[in-house]
């Protein structure tokens, strides 16, 4: 069967995403699927896509486009099966903001968090007040842009006079900003793949520098993983269940990785979902994969074949 | 349990990899690389100016008359013929040279790995000037020295700093500069402070690497002696055709003093056995015709001019009040001060969404200095091109002073 694997794009994410893209068309291939790499910067995309005539697109795009629901959209428009949520529940999704917001509504526990938005700053004056975000959320604290991955853009605020500085660096990628409560304890990664969903293996996050940010991500050897991880197996099913229930409040299908912090009494908190997880050799997922026994393979096989029973 | 090793070696990697991370500037580089962003970060020179036809007559000539040679390893000071060539283009600059005394490297970049590998002990103190050339610091780091920073101002090396240095005491392995139209600076070092500099050194004993890649892209304006014209037993002169001729030939060059090259051949020897037989071959027939090479650095300077006033008419144009350049006489940057608030690093991801590139002032210090500089460089984007890419990033600057005057209590 012909899937089309899109990656690869014009964010700064796009040399991880080409990494995603080419491991699974090599999973896809192992598994007897005709697979194609298109990338969306290097060819036009509809057209390219038209011509290839695929039965469904795999999205392994990183960042805005390939998971705000945009590239989803266009699918959906030229009449394209893919792989992964539909356009609005990625635009939900891939915006902190707005996920937050569905999480809390859902009583999914998430960390609490103030917004501020760029044009608020501007136009409105919300300068005057952005000191008390950091009495509301207490310090330390996350400053992330709204809508962007692998931590870019991302800092950690332990004074509040550093607090306009990371708001100004959280903008340069968005166009509004997170300010968000820092949980003390345990970095989880939650995978869910399949319909119906199933957990996998939680994989346990320890970057050797204390921050999981770009270079601990995507540097091999600067983090150190566990899985499963090393926590309670009552205080895992905890976190796997608010994975599970993060991902039904978001409408969220097919592979979905939550990011979650464990804290210090063993509750979970969840940080964000990713619509297009890392797929590389130093990402979570398919580590969280061979931990249930799984082969890169079998789980994208998996994958494919809950996006294709939606098809019909 | 599992524990998942991404690299099983991670444990055993040598301490001056450390450094060596995936880092979000990288990331963003990437995206800058395509063609809609305009690029003001890379230093590629323009080499679509070279005639084709005729780089085409050098190659077949080199084939037919020297193939066999051409396609052969060669000696770890390379080739004989291109070291005689390189005298008559260092002669062009006013510096005197014995063949005997040169090593070819693969572009001067290699020649700053070797001389890094022959001098610097870990921990050992070397000067630099600040903002210093990203790849001599990278090159340098890889030997764990620690940095005597010396600043620069409109004139170069602020060389009373050094002074003071040693007269504490400090004592640098050497002193590493870029005198003419200096990376990432623009700035050229002024005829006094080389004298000033050239007595220093000597007196002290700590000798000089003088970095000149650039200094026959004068624009305008009398061309000043180079530091190894001044003092040449106390100065290693790094030369390079990447900017006169093709970076793609990877053609650089250290002269020092024997005792110094027969080291930097080794060292030569024991990172690469030698150069590129055939590409030094190439080189040394390009420079063969003078009026060749000559009239092709003339159209390129030209070029270089005429991208030099665009930017700098350009900033001049677009950027809000507040920031400072240098014009530089020659070379290929524009070196930009910004207010202290300002983030380059932190700011790169919002110009690159514009569409517009640059590189972050902290890749040019080894310490987290130079957060509101950034490097704008001139010599590959066309005129038009220039001012499209100046204007967006003064519209972003604009906006950022906008934003951060609106995060103040």
């Amino acid at each position: 069967m012909r899937v089309a694997v899109l990656a690869g794009g014009r964010t700064p994410e796009r040399d991880v995403s080409l990494r995603s893209g080419h491991r699974v068309l090599t999973a896809l291939g192992e598994s007897g699927h005709d697979g194609v790499l298109v990338d969306p910067a290097e060819r036009p995309l509809v057209e390219t896509l038209l011509e290839l005539q695929p039965m469904i697109c795999w999205l392994a795009l990183h960042g805005k486009e390939g998971e705000d629901g945009t590239v989803q959209r266009l699918l959906h428009f030229i009449g394209l099966p893919h792989v992964g949520p539909a356009a609005f529940d990625c635009e939900v999704a891939f915006d902190k903001v707005l996920a937050k917001e569905a999480l809390r509504r859902a009583g999914v526990p998430t960390p609490v968090w103030v917004t501020v938005e760029g044009a608020a700053l501007r136009d409105l004056g919300a300068g005057v007040v952005l000191g008390t975000a950091a009495e509301r959320v207490g310090l330390p604290c996350v400053v992330k842009p709204s809508r962007s991955g692998s931590a870019l853009g991302m800092s950690f605020v332990d004074r509040a006079a550093d607090l306009a500085g990371a708001v100004m660096g959280a903008l340069s990628f968005s166009e509004a900003a997170v300010i968000e409560a820092k949980i003390d304890g345990t970095e989880v990664a939650a995978a869910a793949i399949g319909a119906p969903v199933e957990g996998l293996p939680l994989v346990e996050i320890v970057p050797k520098s204390g921050v999981y940010d770009y270079a601990a991500r995507y540097t091999a050897g600067a983090t150190d993983y566990f899985c499963p991880a090393r926590i309670p197996t009552d205080v895992a099913a905890d976190v796997t269940a608010a994975a599970l229930r993060a991902v039904t409040a978001l409408g969220l299908r097919d592979l979905t990785r939550v990011d979650l912090m464990v804290d210090t009494a063993g509750r979970p908190w969840v940080l964000e979902v990713n619509v297009s997880p890392g797929m590389t050799e130093t990402s979570l997922v398919p580590m969280a994969a061979a931990a249930a026994g799984m082969s890169a393979a079998d789980m994208c096989d998996r994958v494919l074949r809950s996006a294709l029973a939606r098809v019909g | 349990m599992a524990e998942f090793s991404i690299d099983r070696f991670v444990d055993l990697y040598a301490t001056r990899t450390s450094g060596m991370s995936a880092s979000e500037v990288r990331a963003l580089f990437a995206v800058a690389s395509r063609p809609e962003v305009v690029s003001l970060a890379g230093g590629m020179p323009f080499v679509q100016a070279l005639p084709t036809e005729e780089l085409l007559q050098v190659v077949r000539e080199v084939l037919e008359e020297h193939g066999p040679m051409a396609l052969q390893y060669g000696g770890g000071q390379g080739d004989l013929s291109l070291r005689h060539r390189l005298t008559g283009l260092m002669a062009a600059e006013g510096v005197e040279a014995d063949p005997e005394d040169m090593v070819i490297t693969t572009g001067a970049q290699q020649a700053l790995d070797l001389v890094g590998k022959i001098f610097i002990d870990p921990g050992d103190l070397i000067a630099v000037e600040a903002p210093a050339y990203v790849g001599a610091l990278t090159a340098f780091s890889a030997y764990e020295p620690r940095y005597l920073q010396i600043d620069i101002d409109a004139d170069g090396m602020i060389v009373d700093h050094l002074e003071q240095a040693l007269i504490r005491g400090e004592r640098p392995k050497f002193v590493y500069t870029c005198p003419n139209f200096g990376n990432p600076s623009g700035v050229t070092l002024s005829y006094e402070r080389r004298q000033q500099l050239i007595a220093l050194c000597r007196e002290a004993s700590v000798p000089i690497l003088e970095d000149n890649p650039y200094g026959m892209l004068r624009f305008e304006g009398d061309p000043l002696p180079c530091l190894r014209t001044l003092d040449p037993d106390n100065v290693i002169y790094l030369g390079t055709v990447s900017k006169v001729f093709s970076p793609g030939v990877r053609v650089g060059w250290a002269l020092a003093e024997q005792s110094v090259i027969q080291r930097l051949v080794l060292a030569k020897e024991a990172a690469d056995l030698c150069g590129s037989s055939f590409m030094m071959l190439v080189t040394e027939r390009y420079f063969a015709d003078e009026s060749r090479w000559r009239t092709n650095l003339a159209s390129l300077v030209d070029i270089y001019r005429s991208r030099r006033d665009a930017m700098v008419a350009g900033i001049q144009e677009y950027f809000p009040p507040g920031a400072t350049w240098t014009s530089p006489a020659g070379g290929f940057y524009v070196w930009v001060s910004l207010p202290d608030w300002m983030d380059t690093k932190r700011m790169l991801a919002a110009a690159v969404e514009r569409r517009v590139a640059y590189v972050p002032g902290s890749a040019f210090y080894p310490d987290e200095r130079g957060r509101a500089q950034m490097r704008l460089a001139f010599c590959y984007p066309t005129e038009d091109r220039i001012r499209e890419g100046i204007q967006r990033l003064g519209s972003l600057l604009e906006d950022e002073a906008q934003l951060y005057r609106s995060l103040q209590p």
